[in-house]
């Protein structure tokens, strides 16, 4: 197992980048931790395909070095770095017998029987195979598959890291969650360096300790999944953790208060001096859940009116219109359903601000 | 316009792919067909689209039979999961083929072509190729495809399953506004429990090509007539334990007693499964008559704004959800609580025989 350094890294698939937007990571300067459990969250186009591509080997960044347990790799193929990768689609031997698929790894590195053998066995049944060893993979449910290919990353004991890219696309929903759970108690038991690549917050935040969330070539924050729903430090990790994501409203500041076109929230002392001192666009930004919609005028509430009201069976989500924006609330299913007008509470521990896009308090 | 299906059956080979199929759609109407993968709500779409014939049945169009019509005598409109466009096409030409070959004059090609993208975002795109498109701006140009043409039946066979969530989210908030502006019979196929009540409308749950329950979505999901309704209208799956009723009590699993009052008043004796949705699993007691059930943690599965708890309880797995983000240790014991009002009943034949007012759970769980 290895500690993974990203030096300063920078790429562009251009031959000779201009502008900004010619690179698909803009600065990359990332460190993972031997034994850590990571992933990376973003949205397609992100560029965390291409910075999995720079780990893994397949590719070489424009600029900025590898590193594994300090050695650099930068211009090392995949082959020479120990890695092992499981990708969306299985990848297996169909003809082969699971035993056979599980032992590949390791008879291709001139591994002895006895040795080879004890490891398949071992990782079988850490992965529940056990009863399909003699089995054909051919014949295998798609989870079975996935879990083969996974088996073929853990029997090698000189792994430096385990990279997963997207690996419960094919899964069915059903079967989902039980495949998460294996790859927990893998880690747990285990304690490999996994990094699992995903755009989807549900497969992140179950899986990964820390989760890296990029945005347009950058990584805009690395947290832990409670830090990334409390505290957003950029304004995508709001919008993109959650759903609904973040509410946003432009505003500006007046002594404590946050004014929204016509209306004033209440903010506590130390964010509103830090808005006061900051430059560029102010937003104020709260989670949906966090929004509190009374039917009684109280002081430091602000006025709205009830636009729509989504019943989702666990939960509603309620369209508001405050001062000409939009924003959403949620409520859980045993709370009555505000109607017409109603006075909005921000309580300021779940009232972030925002200069141009990152937190400021 | 009303479409009806009359006792439809589609079979190939040994299969059955659809059974005793009986709906009626209306003019203007929202209507989810709700499934889990390879229930039939491919099939079922393919045969009101007119792509496929059933086996047995027919289907009348404003009260006349065009079982045997083809697609291309029928007013509708198809969007796939898989984002379909033609690759030599710019984004202009895709939305305005279906109008072509109709033969609708070049100026009003022009206006609804530009109204239609204006309406799903994509009116800047116009000039490019689809392939230089990302796949939420594919699917937006196959929906305007499919919007242009103002067919009587726009079908919709799960048309966001295979776009990030975030873009699902604002597409699916999108449709509604679209369909509700429609005259046309909109129906659209999901997996999810949560797409479905989303789209809100009618809802008819499918399982097995058979038909199981169809009413409106909202009073389905707080109804479902059958375990199985109940299991593939929740999400993750509806908690259930066996229970015994005897006297004025029932008892839940291994140890949990309850009282019996409220919707459970009047239950006779005998064997019973009883169901509670997660989010009515709770990590506190908030009345004084929850019972509590104590479990081991399996995984906390989280996503944006809740954490899913799995548990096991006795030989039963369990999952609770939890607004937040509360990751916990695998193998950690802990108690939940659940109040006897969230309870929904269904006897031997995995019918439902009672299930939870809401009035009293807005009481109850204040």
């Amino acid at each position: 197992m290895a500690r993974i350094e990203l030096n300063e890294i920078v790429h562009s698939y251009h031959r000779n980048p201009k502008g900004e937007s010619d690179y698909a990571l803009k600065r990359i300067h990332n460190v993972w931790e031997e034994g850590g459990a990571y992933a990376l969250l973003g949205p397609s186009g992100c560029g965390k395909t291409t910075l999995l591509n720079i780990v893994s080997g397949l590719l070489t960044p424009t600029r900025g070095r590898v590193l594994y347990d300090g050695k650099d790799v930068t211009e090392l193929p995949p082959e020479k770095r120990n890695i092992a990768q499981v990708f969306q689609f299985p990848v297996l031997y169909d003809t082969m017998t699971v035993f056979d698929n599980l032992a590949f790894p390791l008879r291709n590195r001139g591994v002895e029987k006895e040795e080879t053998t004890r490891r398949v066995l071992e990782v079988a049944e850490i992965l529940e195979l056990t009863p399909f060893l003699k089995k054909r993979a051919a014949g295998l449910a798609a989870d079975a598959k996935q879990k083969i290919s996974l088996g073929r990353g853990l029997v090698r004991s000189d792994v430096a890291a385990i990279l997963f890219d997207e690996p419960l696309t094919v899964i069915d929903p059903q079967m989902k969650w039980h495949l998460r759970r294996k790859l927990k108690e893998i880690h747990e038991q285990l304690k490999l360096t996994l990094i699992y690549v995903t755009h989807d917050q549900v497969e992140a935040m179950t899986f990964a300790d820390q989760v890296a969330v990029m945005f347009e070539g950058e990584i805009v924050q690395v947290g832990s999944p409670e830090d990334l729903f409390e505290n957003p430090e950029h304004r995508f990790v709001g919008y993109f953790i959650g759903s609904p994501g973040m509410n946003f409203l432009e505003c500006t500041i007046e002594g404590n208060v946050a004014r929204v076109d016509g209306a004033g929230i209440v903010l506590d002392d130390e964010t509103a001096a830090k808005g006061r001192k900051a430059k560029g666009k102010l937003e104020l930004g709260i989670r949906p859940t966090h929004l509190e919609v009374h039917d009684e005028a109280l002081d430091g509430r602000a006025q709205a009116t009830v636009k729509t009201v989504e019943d989702l069976g666990s939960y509603k989500i309620v369209t508001l219109v405050l001062a000409h924006k939009t924003l959403r609330a949620t409520l859980p299913e045993e709370k009555p359903v505000p109607e017409g007008e109603v006075w909005l509470a921000f309580p300021p521990k779940w009232t972030r601000l925002f200069a141009d896009g990152w937190l400021i308090g | 316009m009303s479409m009806s299906l009359q006792n439809i059956d589609k079979i190939v080979g040994r299969e059955i792919h659809l059974k005793d199929i009986h709906l009626e759609f209306e003019t203007g109407s929202r209507n989810v067909i709700l499934g889990r993968t390879m229930a039939g709500k491919t099939s079922l779409l393919r045969i009101m689209a007119g792509l496929d014939r059933p086996s047995k049945g027919r289907i009348l169009i404003n009260g006349r039979d065009v079982t045997g019509v083809s697609v291309r005598k029928r007013s509708v409109a198809m969007v796939y999961q898989l984002f379909i466009n033609y690759p030599s096409l710019t984004v202009y030409q895709n939305i305005a083929s279906p109008l072509k070959i109709t033969g609708v004059k070049k100026t009003e090609i022009d206006r609804r072509v530009r109204e239609t993208a204006e309406m799903l975002h994509i009116e800047d795109l116009l000039d490019r190729l689809p392939a230089e498109l990302s796949g939420g701006q594919q699917q937006r140009i196959a929906i305007a495809r499919a919007l242009i043409k103002n067919a009587d039946l726009l079908l919709m066979d799960e048309p966001l399953v295979n776009l990030d969530y975030k873009l699902r989210e604002e597409l699916r908030n999108e449709l509604h506004g679209i369909f509700s502006q429609r005259q046309a019979i909109v129906v659209y196929t999901t997996t999810e429990p949560t797409e479905a009540l989303m789209l809100g409308g009618n809802i008819v749950v499918i399982d097995e090509g058979r038909v199981l329950q169809t009413g409106p979505t909202p009073q389905v999901y707080h109804n479902p007539e059958t375990l199985r309704v109940a299991e593939v209208f929740s999400d993750p799956p509806i908690n259930y334990l066996k229970g015994t009723v005897q006297g004025d009590t029932a008892r839940l699993g291994q140890d949990i007693e309850i009282p019996l009052d409220g919707h459970l008043k009047s239950l006779p004796a005998g064997n019973y499964t009883f169901g509670v949705r997660c989010n009515h699993l709770f990590l506190s007691r908030i009345d004084k008559e929850d019972a509590e059930i104590q479990t081991k943690v399996e995984l906390s599965e989280i996503s944006g704004s809740e954490t899913f708890i799995h548990v096991v309880y006795g030989d039963s797995q369990l999952v609770v959800q939890e607004d937040g983000i509360h990751p916990r240790q695998i193998g950690s014991e802990i108690s939940i609580y659940v109040n006897p009002c969230c309870f929904f009943v269904y006897d031997g034949e995995k019918t439902l025989v009672a299930s939870p007012s809401r009035i009293s759970i807005q009481e109850r769980l204040k």
